[in-house]
Parts: C-alpha cells; sequence; structure tokens
C-alpha cells in the first residue's frame, strides 16, 4: 500500500541526546559523560535534593490533596512565588501589579509561550519579520523555538571570543547598536549556555543602555538561577537591573537545575508590564497560546516548588541545596585549572575557573573532541562544551590528562 | 544632553540691524531648546508607553465563564454541570485508589528526576498503545507503529496536528464532526490547517445524523483529515453503534481520508475498555493507517498530571522509526520532553496486574455511576409529569448530554434554578448526584413544560 508517509525523511537524532545514547553503549569502565546538563554527585549520580524528597513525602502523605485540573496560567502560589524568586522578594515592578507569570513545561514551555506571544503580539501583530537575536553560540534549542513559533529572521550576536575565550563585548554592543529598533534579544541571566561566560555588571550596564535606546526587547533565559554563584540573588541581579531601568520583559524562568526537577517540566514563564492593565492582556492572551498547546500544565512539579518556596525553613533548605551543587562545581573547577597547569598543557586555562555554571567551553577543537570521544572515552559536545557536573574526584585525573594529550598531539 | 542657556531676545529686539548671523545663531538656540525638549518629552513617552497597548483582551473562556459565575451564586442548591471533570456522588474530585497505590509504590522506590526521553517513559508509551489497541493487535506486534506519550489529550492532538501540517503535504483540510470540542478547532487552525465539517448531530432526534454523516463523508476530497471521536462524542454524548462505524469505515476508506481519531474516554464511555476502543480496532482491521491521540485525565482521574498518547501506525517498521524521528523534532521546541509523575502512575496501573484489574473495577464504577444518573434524571423527570421524549438522554453516553434544551431554557436555569451548563445546553452528567438528580429534573421541567 502506497503510504501517505512515504516522503517522510529520517530526521536527525538531537545530538546532546545521541551523546548520552552512546556514552550509555560504550563499555570501556573509565567513560566519563561531561555531555547533557545534569548534576551529578561526586559519586557521579543523580542527586534528588533532601528538600524535594521531604516535599514529595508531604504531597504523598496528604490526601487531601487530588489530581484535578490546574488553571490555564498553573497554580497561583507557584506562579508568584516563582517570580519572587526571579525579581525579588522586595521588587517594586511586583507591588505595583505589574508582574505576572505563567506556569510552563519547563524551561523550553516558557520560551516557547514567549515566543508564540511575541509573534502573534508583539512589534505589530503577526510580525514574523522581527529580527530575533540570540548569542553566538547559544544553547541549541533557541534557534527553533523561535522559528516554530513563526519567528523568519533568527540571527547571532557576537558574544564568545574565541581568540581570548571570553566576552566579545565590543562585537556584542556592534551588534546591538546595528539592530533594526524593536529586535528581541534572547538574553542569558546567568551561567551562559554553552560558554559559562556572562558579562560583569558594568558590561550589563553598557547592555542596557544600547537596549533601552534602541527599544530592542529583552528575553531573558533563567535557567541556573542560585546554580552559577550558590547565590540567588547574584544569579538574577542583571534582570532585576533591567528591570529597575524600565524595561517590560520576558523571563523564562526553569526549575530543572536548581531544583534537580528536570523530569517534572517546572517552568515560569514572568512577565513585566509597564502597568496592570497591559499585563492582564498581555496574561489573557497567553491563555489562549497555552489552551491550544497543552491545555493546563502538569501539577506536581509545581506544587513541589511552592511548597518548598513558600515554606520558610523548606526555602532555606532548598537554598543550602543549591549551594551545595553550585559549591561542587566550583570545586572542580578549581581542581581541573590545578591539574591541567600542573601538567603543562599549553595554552590557558584561567577560563575554567572565570567561567560560571554547569558548563564550561574549553576551546578544544571538534578534531581534539573527537579524539577525546573515540579514543579516550570522554562524551563532551563537538564544541568543545564539558558538563562540568560530569567531574569527580575519581575521573579528574584522568580527564585532565587526556585534555593533556588531545591539546599536545591533536591539532 | 548639552546644557542650553536660556534665550535672550531682548539683545535683538531694540535693534533695527539685525543680522543674519544673530538670526541663524537665535534660530540655532530655538532648534536646541526644541532638541532638548523633545528628548525629555521622548523620555516620558518610553517610560510611560508600554509595547503592549495594542494587545487586545483575549474573549473570556466560555466553559470557565460558566464555572466562574457558579462559583459566585450563593444559592445552595447551586448545580455546575459544566464541570468537564469527574465527580463522586457526593460531587467531590474522586482520587482512584489504584492511583494512591500506585503512587504509594513508586514514592517507595526513590526515583531520580532524570529527563525522560523527547518521546516520553517508554514502558508508559507500550502500555499506552496496547490499552487502545489491544495486546495481541497485529500492529503492535510487527511493530508498524509509533506510540509517544504527549502531554494528555490536547497535547497529543497538537503534536497530531503539527506532524500533519509539517508532513501530509497532499491536503491542508481537516474535517471535524459538528459539533466537536470546542478547542479541536484553535488547535488545528493554528497548525497551519483549513477547518471543514461534517454531519454528525441531528438536533431533531438528539441522536447521529447518520444518513447525514454519510453524505458529508463522501463528498470529503480525497486525502483530506477526518477527526472521529472514537467513544463518548464530545459535547453530544452521541456515538455510532457497530454497524454503523462498519460503514463509515469502509466509505472513509473508499474516499481515501486520513483517519485521526481522539480517544478522551477509554472505560470511561461503556465501563468496558475493549468495547470502547471498538471503532479503533476495527478501522485498523480494515486497512487504516490511523492517528490516534490517547487521554489518561478522566479515566484514571490524572486531569492535573496531563498524561497523554499519540500514535502513528505506519506502513512498516522503517516509516515507523522515520516518523518518530520526526516528532521528537517536533516536541523539542514545545517541551523538549515530558512529565514523569503522572506517566510514571499510568504505567505502573497498566503494567501491574493487580492495579490493573483493580483500575478496570474503579473506571466501570465511574461509567456506571454516569449510567445510573441518566437513569435517574429521565425517571424523575417523568415522575414530573414531562411529556417529552427524553430517550437521548439514556442512549447517549460518557459525561456530556447534550440536553436538547434551547440558549432561553438555559438562561432560565441559570438565572432561576442557579444550574449551570454551557449554552448549547450541554451538561455534564458527572455533576449530577443522587442527591440533586431530582432538583435537576424538576427544574427542567419547569422550564420545558
Amino acid at each position: 500500500i502506497m503510504s501517505i508517509f512515504g516522503e517522510v525523511p529520517q530526521a536527525a537524532p538531537v545530538a546532546v541526546f545521541k551523546l548520552t545514547a552512546d556514552f550509555r553503549e560504550d563499555q570501556n569502565p573509565r567513560k566519563v559523560n561531561l555531555g547533557v546538563g545534569a548534576y551529578r554527585t561526586d559519586e557521579c549520580q543523580p542527586w534528588v535534593l533532601p528538600v524535594v524528597r521531604k516535599v514529595e513525602k508531604m504531597i504523598a502523605d496528604d490526601h487531601s490533596l487530588n489530581h484535578e485540573y490546574l488553571p490555564i496560567l498553573g497554580l497561583p502560589e507557584f506562579r508568584s512565588s516563582s517570580s519572587k524568586i526571579a525579581l525579588g522578594e522586595d521588587s517594586p515592578a511586583i507591588k505595583d501589579n505589574r508582574v505576572g507569570a505563567v506556569q510552563c513545561l519547563g524551561g523550553t514551555g516558557a520560551l516557547k509561550i514567549g515566543a508564540e506571544f511575541l509573534r502573534r503580539w508583539y512589534n505589530g501583530t503577526d510580525n514574523t519579520k522581527t529580527p530575533v537575536y540570540v548569542s553566538a553560540p547559544t544553547w541549541e534549542n533557541h534557534n527553533a523555538v523561535f522559528s516554530n513559533a513563526g519567528f523568519e529572521d533568527i540571527r547571532p550576536y557576537k558574544y564568545w571570543d574565541a581568540g581570548k575565550r571570553g566576552l566579545d563585548l565590543e562585537g556584542f554592543l556592534g551588534d546591538l547598536e546595528s539592530a533594526p529598533d524593536h529586535s528581541i534579544f534572547v538574553l542569558h541571566a546567568c551561567a551562559h549556555n554553552p560558554t559559562g561566560t556572562d558579562p560583569t555588571q558594568d558590561q550589563w550596564k553598557q547592555i542596557a543602555d544600547v537596549m533601552m535606546r534602541k527599544s530592542l526587547f529583552a528575553f531573558f533565559d533563567s535557567a541556573y538561577q542560585g546554580f552559577a554563584s550558590g547565590n540567588l540573588d547574584k544569579d538574577a541581579w542583571a534582570v532585576r537591573y533591567f528591570v529597575s531601568q524600565g524595561f517590560e520583559l520576558f523571563c523564562a524562568q526553569s526549575f530543572s537545575k536548581n531544583f534537580g526537577l528536570y523530569n517534572e517540566r517546572v517552568g515560569n514563564l514572568t512577565v513585566v508590564a509597564k502597568d496592570q492593565d497591559n499585563l492582564n492582556r498581555v496574561l489573557s492572551q497567553m491563555e489562549k497560546i497555552v489552551r491550544i498547546t497543552w491545555s493546563n500544565p502538569p501539577s506536581q512539579g509545581a506544587r513541589l516548588v511552592a511548597i518548598t518556596l513558600n515554606t520558610p525553613e523548606l526555602f532555606a533548605e532548598w537554598k543550602d541545596n543549591v549551594k551545595t551543587m553550585a559549591d561542587r562545581v566550583l570545586l572542580m573547577r578549581a581542581q581541573l585549572k590545578e591539574k591541567l597547569k600542573a601538567l603543562g598543557t599549553p595554552g590557558t586555562w584561567e577560563h575554567i575557573t572565570e567561567q560560571i555554571g554547569m558548563f564550561s567551553f574549553t576551546g578544544l577543537n571538534p578534531k581534539q573532541v573527537e579524539y577525546l570521544v573515540k579514543e579516550k572515552h570522554i562524551y563532551l559536545m563537538a564544541s568543545g562544551r564539558i558538563n562540568m557536573c560530569g567531574l569527580t574526584t575519581k575521573n579528574i585525573d584522568y580527564v585532565a590528562e587526556s585534555i593533556h594529550e588531545a591539546v599536545t598531539t591533536v591539532q | 544632553m548639552k546644557t542650553v542657556s536660556p534665550i535672550s531676545l531682548k539683545r535683538y529686539s531694540n535693534s533695527s540691524q539685525i543680522s543674519l548671523k544673530s538670526w541663524a545663531d537665535q534660530l540655532n538656540n530655538y532648534l536646541a531648546v526644541a532638541a532638548y525638549l523633545h528628548s525629555i518629552l521622548n523620555f516620558f513617552f518610553i517610560f510611560l508607553s508600554s509595547w503592549w497597548t495594542e494587545v487586545q483582551m483575549g474573549p473570556p473562556d466560555p466553559i470557565l465563564g460558566v464555572t466562574e459565575a457558579f462559583k459566585r451564586d450563593t444559592n445552595p442548591k447551586k448545580m455546575n454541570l459544566g464541570v468537564g471533570a469527574y465527580r463522586d456522588d457526593q460531587g467531590k474530585p474522586f482520587v482512584l485508589s489504584c492511583v494512591r497505590k500506585a503512587e504509594a509504590q513508586i514514592a517507595a522506590k526513590k526515583l531520580d528526576k532524570e529527563y525522560l526521553p523527547i518521546g516520553g517513559l517508554a514502558e508508559f508509551s507500550k502500555a499506552c498503545s496496547q490499552l487502545a489497541l489491544g495486546p495481541d493487535n497485529e500492529v503492535l506486534k510487527s511493530g508498524r507503529s509509533i506510540t509517544i506519550q504527549t502531554i494528555s489529550g490536547t497535547g497529543s492532538l497538537r503534536v497530531g496536528a503539527n506532524f500533519v501540517s509539517r508532513f501530509h503535504n497532499a491536503s491542508r483540510d481537516v474535517y471535524l464532526p459538528k459539533p466537536s470540542w470546542g478547542n479541536h478547532t484553535p488547535i488545528f487552525r493554528d497548525a497551519g490547517m483549513q477547518l471543514k465539517a461534517y454531519s454528525y448531530y441531528d438536533p431533531k432526534t438528539c441522536g447521529f445524523d447518520f444518513k447525514g454523516a454519510l453524505h458529508d463523508i463522501s463528498k470529503i476530497p480525497e486525502k483530506s483529515v477526518i477527526v472521529l471521536h472514537a467513544c463518548a462524542h464530545n459535547p453530544t454524548g452521541v456515538d455510532p453503534r457497530p454497524e454503523q462505524w462498519k460503514e463509515m469505515a469502509a466509505l472513509i476508506k473508499k474516499r481515501n481520508l486520513l483517519v485521526f481519531f481522539d480517544m478522551a474516554y477509554q472505560g470511561f464511555a461503556s465501563g468496558d475498555i475493549d468495547r470502547d476502543a471498538w471503532a479503533v480496532r476495527d478501522f485498523i482491521e480494515q486497512g487504516h493507517n490511523i492517528l490516534l491521540s490517547q487521554s489518561f485525565a478522566k479515566n484514571m482521574g490524572l486531569y492535573g498530571e496531563r498524561v497523554g498518547g499519540f500514535t502513528v501506525v505506519c506502513k512498516d517498521v522503517e516509516e515507523a522509526k522515520r516518523v518518530e524521528s520526526q516528532l521528537k523534532i517536533l516536541i523539542r521546541p514545545i517541551y523538549s520532553n515530558p512529565p514523569m509523575n503522572g506517566a510514571r502512575i499510568a504505567s505502573t496501573i497498566l503494567n501491574t496486574p493487580e492495579l490493573y484489574k483493580e483500575w478496570l473495577v474503579e473506571v466501570k464504577d465511574m461509567a456506571d455511576r454516569i449510567i445510573t444518573m441518566r437513569e435517574m434524571f429521565v425517571s424523575n423527570l417523568k415522575k414530573e409529569g414531562s411529556t417529552h421524549n427524553w430517550q437521548h438522554v439514556t442512549e447517549q453516553i460518557g459525561m456530556f448530554c447534550f440536553t436538547g434544551l434551547k440558549p432561553e431554557q438555559v438562561e432560565r436555569l441559570i438565572k432561576e434554578f442557579s444550574i449551570y451548563m454551557t449554552k448549547d445546553g450541554r451538561i455534564s452528567v458527572a455533576g449530577v448526584t443522587s442527591a440533586n438528580v431530582g432538583y435537576l429534573a424538576h427544574a427542567i421541567h419547569a422550564v420545558t413544560k
């Protein structure tokens, strides 16, 4: 029988998941997975936060809870407490009643709803030609989220300077200046993925200046709040600064990493508008988009986060758990740099401790990466991105030595 | 901003010999002040205006509106018949016992929270397809289908709509039954499809317009997509009989249409999961390679956990693999991968024999309560002295009932009796209890006699 799907081509697998699949199949006992972005303990195990286990049990034991539908925009106490996390307990914008939120399926879902809304209602109606700028490089799904929302013009803005292994501020500011007014810019709130390189506060101020002057739209992607420096407020500085400067903005928040709730898909799209009236109209339209995408969001993860954020002792425990994760990453960064220096590995390795968050852009080239994957069974992205969480006190020597080999023998 | 010195005209006003240069200076000064004022105004304008000035207020959701009005009503006898969720005979939400047991089992395992694959929990997807197709189905044995976990029924329809839009280039047309679930239209439309309809509900009989459906279907252009409600049609509760399904299957085959089943109520309609899936299975047997959306919101009471599945029956294993790869590409930029909790619960129930047995009993109990309420409703109407034909109430099936009430009658029910339903006269039988069915019958008799 002729099939209507006879012409459907085989799609390429998503690279980061393919990497993990290959890692799983590898039988080599020394194998190391420095690919996908999930936290691991020093025993290289997934870590369910102690506070999460505690709250999970509370929920399971509470037989007054049921599985009824959440409202379309999500669990109210989750939305409000999540926005407070991003903008600060005392945010003037929250006090002005001009902050709202949509509970979404992870950070991806928040980006999706924000992108769909902007395509319909920003810079005119249904203006698919508004340029959307994403950093070069950026999380590989950003492009697809915005293009699937209908945007036709997705462009890179200069960000990573491979030569100096740091932020190309001049290039970034230059691209901001030359961008058409009203362009959308996707900004990483902290712990830039994949480079781990964030602007300093002073640099953020310069970025904000240009964006304000040229009416550029700030769409923050905040997937690592707390996870980057270990301090929630510090990691939210950029978002809060932009709000204080009067920007109307979106902030896509993910609780996958900082709560370790990867598979429960807990995300929040925080919306900051000029006033409550504008906010309400925006939320009403986002509701329509949600209804034709997933109707209403999943309840388990949101309940868990809401209970934690709204209960002082649990909130304190959570912050402590987050700091535990951030500290282990910082330790691995320090140790990796030390070992590479001790080995005399050519090149500078300061960037390993200067970069922040889960990822490090090592600067290794594709050939060197291939060498590590094929010869040393160390799995990392072709871009040279490593997940610091994949390092442990037990494998760090092997990894350091392998990097040394790759750099010295492979050009 | 450069500072501007105050302009003085006095220097020039008394002189009759004003030079060109001094006029130029004066003009420049005026321009400088104007520029200064303009930039101040600009600052305030940016400060006060919003990106969202042109954003219209979205229309209120008609069903939510019913619930909102119901909440505000202080009448102790009020009834919410707009609710699309099951209620027990006390009018309370119902958490199935097998769900509680599954949850306890899962909690004891202390599982991690690592990302699921894009297509979801494999053991869930497998069990989901077996539930729909029957475990011995040739399609499953041959491996020529793909089932993925989705965000309940809506998420499944959305992925399906996106898939059809991207890969079914032979047609842009999706045919829905008239009427259909309100959310079908915007989902398919937003995915880029064109919406059309085929006759389905006959308001004269409050039943199935079989002749009308066949007539319309016979005119549908080849390769169009046709959406069928597998059982417990929403919103009418009107389902075709098996022999009618058979004729439709043959005609749809003849017309060479792409069949997209929406099955949100398997088990919930008749109380028997095999009976409710009969049409789906028969179509496959007749050679239709169907698309299928499943929801576990109602039949497992997992509403807020968002548990669903999407299935594509393909020509062979190789095609199923290609289709699967493309579904992943569609899903990744929407939500990356699905939520674990509900799928884990559903999977535990479907894959644990004692829990599965218990579930079958519980889903039958829910269906039976609905059927009982229908019967009580009709018998109470007769007792009230109603002479109308209320047969359709017991002939219809599932959560919803198209009463046949007119908008004015609905309005009276809301205003005079605090009985809330949607304007089309649809009631959720789940909102009826043995305690309030008498009041309902009394009210409906009052507005229809």
